[in-house]
This record gives C-alpha cells, sequence and structure tokens, in this order.
C-alpha cells in the first residue's frame, strides 16, 4: 500500500453523518492521467466522497495517500495547494465577474503587494487567461467578457482551464453535464479528455452513464454507501454497470 | 453604418453608470432651464459644499453592498462620532487625539456590526437595523438631547477649511473616492470582494476568506460614515444629536441609483459618486426654483426606481441586440 502506482488513494473510508451511515468501507483509487468515472444513484455516497477528498470533511475513520504520502485535509484550501482542484457546477464561477477574474479569483497575479492588498497584474492576467483557454480550444472573443454570458458548456471549459492553468494534479468534476444540451455536453466530454492528454488526472462524477462510459478509462459505482463495482473499461459494459446501479 | 451606430449604442447603454448620469444631466438641464442662478458660481459652491457627507457615506455603503452586506446604520455612526469627539476634548484630551479615538470608536461600531452578523450568521440588515436605533439612542442619552458645545481648540481647516471658492472636504471626497476605485478594480482585495457578494460559495471553494472581506468592509463602512460626520460638525461647528437622521436611507439611494446590485457582487465608485450628486442637486435644485421640499422626497423615490429599471430592464434588451 502506498506505493506510487496511484495518484491518490483512498482507503477503507467510514463517514458517519447524526448517526446515519453514508460511506461504509470505500477503498478508491485514482491512476496518473486516469479518467475514472465514479457513478451511482441519488444518495449513493459519490458527493461525500468526493468532498472528503477535497477537503470540505475528514472522513471519520480511514486514511487518504497522495502520491504515495499520507495526507489530513483540514480545508479545500489545503487540497487545492497539493493540486486537487474541484469543479462545481454551480459554485465554481461568479457570474457577474469577467471570465480573467474569475480565472484568477484567489490566486491573482500581482505587479506588487502594499500591505493587505496586492496590486493587480491586468496584462498579463489578460494574456495569460486567453493562454489557457486556448489550451482547452475555447474561443472566446474577450478575457473581459461576463462569465454570465457564457453558455453551460462553455463555463465547465473555463474551469477546467483554469484547473489546468495552476497545474493540477487532480481534477473532480461533479456533474459537468447537467442540464446541458447534447451539443454543449460533448464539448465538456472534449474537455476531459484534453485533461488526459496533459497527463492530469480526473474524477468524473454522473448519474448520466452515457456521457461517463464513453470517456472513462475506469468505472466506479456507489450504492447504498458502498462499492459494488470497479471495472476497467474494457472488461465491461454499459448493461452490466446499468444493472448493478439500479440493484436494490 | 446601421450597425455600427446599433453597436456604439449597445455599447453606451451596458455602460453600468449611464443611466445615473443621464439622469443627472437631464436634472440639472431641467433645474438651469427653470432658474439660471442653478448653475451660478456661488450655487455651485454650495452643491459641491454639502455633497461630500452624503457622498463619502455612500462610497462606504457601497463597498459593503458590492461584498453582500447593508449597514442601515450609518446615519447613527455620523451623529456618534463627533459626539464622542467633542466628549473627549471636554474631557482635556487634544483635539487630533481625541478625532483619532473617534474615528477608531467609530470603526469599533463597524466591527460589532460585522462580528454580530458574520458569528451569528444573522442578516445584516437586522443588525445594522438594531445598531441604527442602539447608537441613535446612545447619542440622545450622551446629549440628553442638547448638543454639546463644539470645542473652540478644534482646528477645523483641515476638513472644511476654503481653498478658493471650494471647501477642503470636496478635496477628502475626491481623495477617498480614488482611493476606493483602485482598491476595488485594481487589487486582489477588489477581487475578492466583488467574488464574495457574486458568489459566496464559489469564493470559498477559490480559498478566499470571505469572513474577513466582510468584517474588513463592515469595519471600512462605518469608518467612512463616522469621518462623514466629522465633517459636517466641523462645517457647522456643532455637534447636533439628530446629525444624520435619515442619511442612511439618502446613502443606498445614492448606491442604488448608481448601478449597485442590492444582491451584491456588482456596482462602482463612480456610480455612487454620481448617484450622490443627483441627490445633492436635486435637493439644492428645489429650493433653487423655489419648489416646496416636500419634493424632494418625491423624486429621489422616482430617481430610485428609474435608476434601477434602466440598468435591469433597459440593459437586458440592450444585449440582446443584434451587434
Amino acid at each position: 500500500m502506498g506505493e506510487n502506482r496511484y495518484l491518490v488513494e483512498m482507503v477503507n473510508i467510514h463517514k458517519w453523518f447524526a448517526g446515519v451511515c453514508a460511506l461504509r468501507g470505500v477503498n478508491f483509487a485514482v491512476g496518473y492521467g486516469e479518467i475514472v468515472g465514479l457513478v451511482g444513484d441519488n444518495g449513493a455516497g459519490k458527493s461525500t466522497l468526493i468532498k472528503i477528498l477535497s477537503g470540505f470533511y475528514p472522513p471519520d475513520e480511514g486514511k487518504i495517500f497522495f502520491e504515495g504520502e499520507e495526507k489530513r485535509f483540514s480545508s479545500p484550501r489545503e487540497a487545492r495547494k497539493l493540486g486537487i482542484e474541484t469543479i462545481y457546477q454551480e459554485a465554481a464561477m461568479v457570474p457577474k465577474m469577467s471570465i480573467m477574474r474569475n480565472i484568477f479569483m484567489g490566486r491573482e497575479l500581482l505587479r506588487f503587494r502594499m500591505g493587505p492588498a496586492g496590486y493587480l497584474d491586468i496584462p498579463r492576467m489578460e494574456e495569460e487567461s486567453m493562454m489557457a483557454l486556448q489550451g482547452v480550444d475555447l474561443k472566446l472573443r474577450s478575457p473581459h467578457a461576463l462569465v454570465d454570458e457564457l453558455s453551460g458548456g462553455q463555463r465547465q471549459g473555463v474551469a477546467i482551464a483554469r484547473a489546468m492553468y495552476f497545474k493540477s494534479k487532480l481534477v473532480i468534476l461533479d456533474e459537468p453535464t447537467n442540464n446541458l444540451s447534447v451539443k454543449e455536453s460533448q464539448r465538456v466530454l472534449e474537455f476531459i479528455r484534453e485533461l488526459k492528454r496533459q497527463n492530469i488526472s480526473s474524477i468524473f462524477i454522473s448519474h448520466n452513464l452515457y456521457h461517463v462510459y464513453p470517456v472513462a478509462d475506469r468505472i466506479v459505482i456507489l450504492s447504498h454507501g458502498e462499492k459494488i463495482g470497479d471495472f476497467r473499461k474494457e472488461e465491461t459494459s454499459i448493461e452490466e454497470i446499468t444493472r448493478l446501479m439500479v440493484l436494490p | 453604418m446601421a450597425r455600427g451606430l446599433v453597436s456604439f449604442f449597445k455599447r453606451i447603454i451596458l455602460l453600468r453608470e449611464i443611466s445615473s448620469l443621464v439622469m443627472l444631466l437631464a436634472v440639472v438641464l431641467v433645474f438651469f432651464a427653470i432658474s439660471p442662478l442653478f448653475l451660478s458660481w456661488e450655487n455651485v459652491a454650495v452643491i459641491l459644499e454639502i455633497i461630500p457627507e452624503l457622498g463619502i457615506v455612500a462610497l462606504g455603503v457601497t463597498m459593503l453592498m458590492i461584498s453582500g452586506e447593508f449597514d442601515l446604520s450609518v446615519g447613527s455612526t455620523f451623529a456618534f462620532c463627533p459626539i464622542i469627539m467633542t466628549m473627549f476634548v471636554v474631557w482635556g484630551f487634544s483635539p487630533l487625539l481625541s478625532v483619532i479615538i473617534a474615528l477608531l470608536i467609530a470603526m469599533l461600531l463597524g466591527a460589532l456590526n460585522g462580528f454580530i452578523t458574520l458569528f451569528f450568521g444573522i442578516p445584516s440588515f437586522i443588525t445594522t437595523l438594531g445598531a441604527m436605533l442602539i447608537w441613535r439612542g446612545a447619542v440622545l442619552l450622551i446629549t440628553g438631547g442638547w448638543p454639546p458645545p463644539f470645542p473652540t481648540e478644534m482646528y477645523t481647516g483641515i476638513l472644511v477649511g476654503r481653498v478658493g471658492f471650494l471647501r477642503a472636504s470636496i478635496f477628502w471626497y475626491g481623495a477617498i473616492a480614488i482611493l476606493l476605485w483602485f482598491i476595488l478594480e485594481r487589487t486582489d482585495f477588489g477581487n475578492w470582494m466583488f467574488a464574495t457578494g457574486g458568489n459566496q460559495v464559489a469564493a470559498r471553494a477559490m480559498g478566499i476568506d470571505t469572513q474577513r472581506v466582510k468584517f474588513i468592509n463592515f469595519m471600512l463602512c462605518a469608518l467612512l460614515a463616522g469621518f462623514a460626520g466629522l465633517i459636517q460638525s466641523f462645517r457647522l461647528a456643532t455637534t447636533l444629536p439628530s446629525m444624520g437622521t435619515g442619511l442612511e436611507m439618502d446613502a443606498i439611494a445614492a448606491t442604488v441609483i448608481g448601478g449597485t446590485a442590492l444582491s451584491g457582487g456588482v456596482g462602482t465608485v463612480i456610480g455612487t459618486v454620481i448617484g450622490a450628486f443627483l441627490i445633492r442637486v436635486i435637493d439644492n435644485g428645489l429650493v433653487i426654483i423655489r419648489a416646496p421640499s416636500y419634493w424632494f422626497r418625491v423624486f429621489i423615490g422616482i430617481a430610485i426606481i428609474l435608476a434601477v429599471i434602466l440598468n435591469s430592464f433597459v440593459r437586458e434588451r440592450a444585449k440582446k441586440l443584434r451587434c
């Protein structure tokens, strides 16, 4: 255990909420440059598992290894520092702010600091944000356009570009294709493939198996807080996974 | 050609400050048409003399509102700060030290608003409504309803001394506006303010300490309200316990007219400056054209509603224009 086969490895994770068991003994791992699809019905424990991994709360039992070393995160900030970037659809962006300001939110590029505030290096942020967007092949006319004016798929693209720009090692996407049109969903899947091309690992959470299956290297199925399946894509089929997902 | 015109028109309409600017120009023109006296040097000087007091308070309210919180207690802080200053002078402290202590206490009132709101997780509307009543009450209790004698040894020139036909206060106002514009638009702290007010969950997820951002702005808002209170008491050479009554409404009006969103995350310094000018120009213009001053509230009410309609409804329409 802990040898460097996996980028991240979660071992025997338990979590209770007010006496209700949300996760019982889940083992979950993501390899280098691997896309792992995490599927399961509502309430299966997907988001609990992910919130533990992104530092929102600690597990009640179990260990987390990152790059072979045991880690304990006490905040999302710490997880982010290690290179774990979580993208929640609703909580990823500030709609009334520009694309540039969103990309650098909380990690602004500065010319210099003066006490509590730092002087923004706006020309560099403009340049770098356009470069970051080109990294995911997203063509937007100006870094100053409001995120409000972008489509749902484009927003996911900006969030993924941001994760790439800041050299994340693991990108967690929480229901990235929810409420998107078919065409937009395809674009988001393309963004996820781009992550893999850059050897960045990702976890793709969805209850839509038809979105996860085409891009994932491996699919993990949760049900009632337990892992009930963990397959390489070659070893399984959509039918088999669907059957497992709907088991009572 | 026509297309270029539409595009130009759209760009203008999408400027956040444009509706307040158009209203200000319209109001100025109407008053000037009725009474040319309105734009005489003497009257312009009068307007510039009274503007900083509302204007500075409104800037603080704007900064806090962009971060997603309210302060209804600015009017009471406005009165409380000069009273404290006077008390300390009466107790034998030097005027300068008294001013500094009074400003620190104003900041403390803001810190208290911030602490109660953020620690207990209650709406700042409630916290500062309570604070508004408490500190107004405290002012009346301290003074017994009578203005304490204004300290004669106080050097008032630094805040309200004459500079040509202007007063120093307008330069303080300008300097504060430029400083706040810089913080908001050109520093990382300004970016955190927009993010905190615009989507607190996202801001926090990106590692921004949203509580700290709000707390600092509560203090800033109260500090500016107290400072504006000092300017007024210096100008009038008195500390009336009723100073600043209703000022919170004018300050919020100036902020909203200037395009700041009540829900936070959106707003500009220049918009609020225009908003404050609009309110004071209406105030003064009605006197100049000898209309009953009761019209003041009516016009401010119309201006608020009109500004928000222009800012939301018309903008949305303009965005959809093809060009």
